[in-house]
């Protein structure tokens, strides 16, 4: 096994993500997407660590779970809010700050 | 374990496209816990399998459920799938693919240019992560810390459900009722 194998798969994985941000409209599947871009941001961290034999990869990975524990509780709460007050998980209705173009 | 290592990996990333791809967020999510198991999987081939045990406990246990409980709470059943399967026209998700897959394409050529020398096959020795972890990064434990618990009041004050009153005098001839 090389080592670029490794970080080839974070790079997919974290380019589905980012393809899951870009492409859908409903608020969960972009917090989803989100936690697979994390989930593979910390695929590298831990090759790397594994690479040279230290620990510090698998310290960042319990940063970045830290860190995704936090996000999405928080990203939760606001989904949560946004249907209470809105109806809806469309981010494209959530136009409120948009000013008025045809003034 | 290279051979663990290419199955696992390729179970992952064809579990990540079904979680993209799917129109009912709890298909989803059943998909994103099998993504998540494979990811443990290429952590357990890497050597790392105190992080493949967190990452089973922590994401396919802790995350998925607070995703499940908020889509039970909002309800998302059939009517939501439908729309799903709307947006998912493929003027919409044509150009991010093509975009996206330039970027990788740049990720792969550069990936595999730099020189490559094989994965070492031993475990890191298990002792060496919290002796590192409350040792040289110890300010960052604490920072993770703050960061929790910010998360933690942040949420409960988000979430909070409170009730709406249009107008005070209304809520006071509600209460004088």
């Amino acid at each position: 096994m090389q080592s670029y194998s490794v970080l080839v798969v974070a790079a997919i994985l974290f380019v589905l993500g980012l393809l899951g941000v870009l492409t859908r409209r409903n608020i969960i599947f972009i917090l989803i997407s989100i936690e697979i871009m994390l989930n593979a941001a910390g695929v590298a961290f831990v090759a790397a660590g594994a690479r040279w034999g230290q620990p510090d990869g698998q310290v960042m990975f319990l940063f970045i779970l830290a860190m995704a524990a936090s996000e999405v509780s928080v990203g939760l709460a606001l989904v949560m809010q946004v249907y209470h007050q809105h109806k809806t998980l469309d981010v494209s209705k959530l136009n409120n700050l948009k000013d008025d173009i045809d003034v | 374990m290279n051979y663990l290592f290419y199955i696992s990996s390729i179970v992952a990333i064809a579990a990540t496209v079904m979680v993209i791809t799917r129109h009912q967020p709890v298909h989803a999510l059943l998909y994103l816990v099998v993504s998540f198991l494979g990811v443990a999987m290429i952590f357990l081939s890497l050597g790392a399998p105190f992080v493949a045990t967190l990452e089973i406990i922590l994401y396919a246990g802790a995350i998925i459920v607070l995703f499940i409980f908020v889509v039970m709470m909002l309800n998302l059943g059939r009517e939501s799938a439908i729309q799903e399967k709307q947006w998912m026209q493929p003027k919409t998700w044509i150009g991010p693919s093509i975009l996206t897959a330039i970027l990788l394409g740049e990720l792969l050529v550069l990936l595999t240019m730099g020189g490559s020398v094989p994965m070492p096959q031993q475990t890191v020795d298990l002792k060496k992560i919290p002796l590192s972890l409350y040792g040289e990064y110890v300010i960052a434990v604490e920072l993770t810390g703050f960061l929790l618990m910010a998360g933690i009041v942040g949420a409960a004050h988000i979430g909070r459900h409170k009730k709406k009153y249009l107008h005070r005098f209304l809520k006071q001839e509600e209460e004088a009722v």
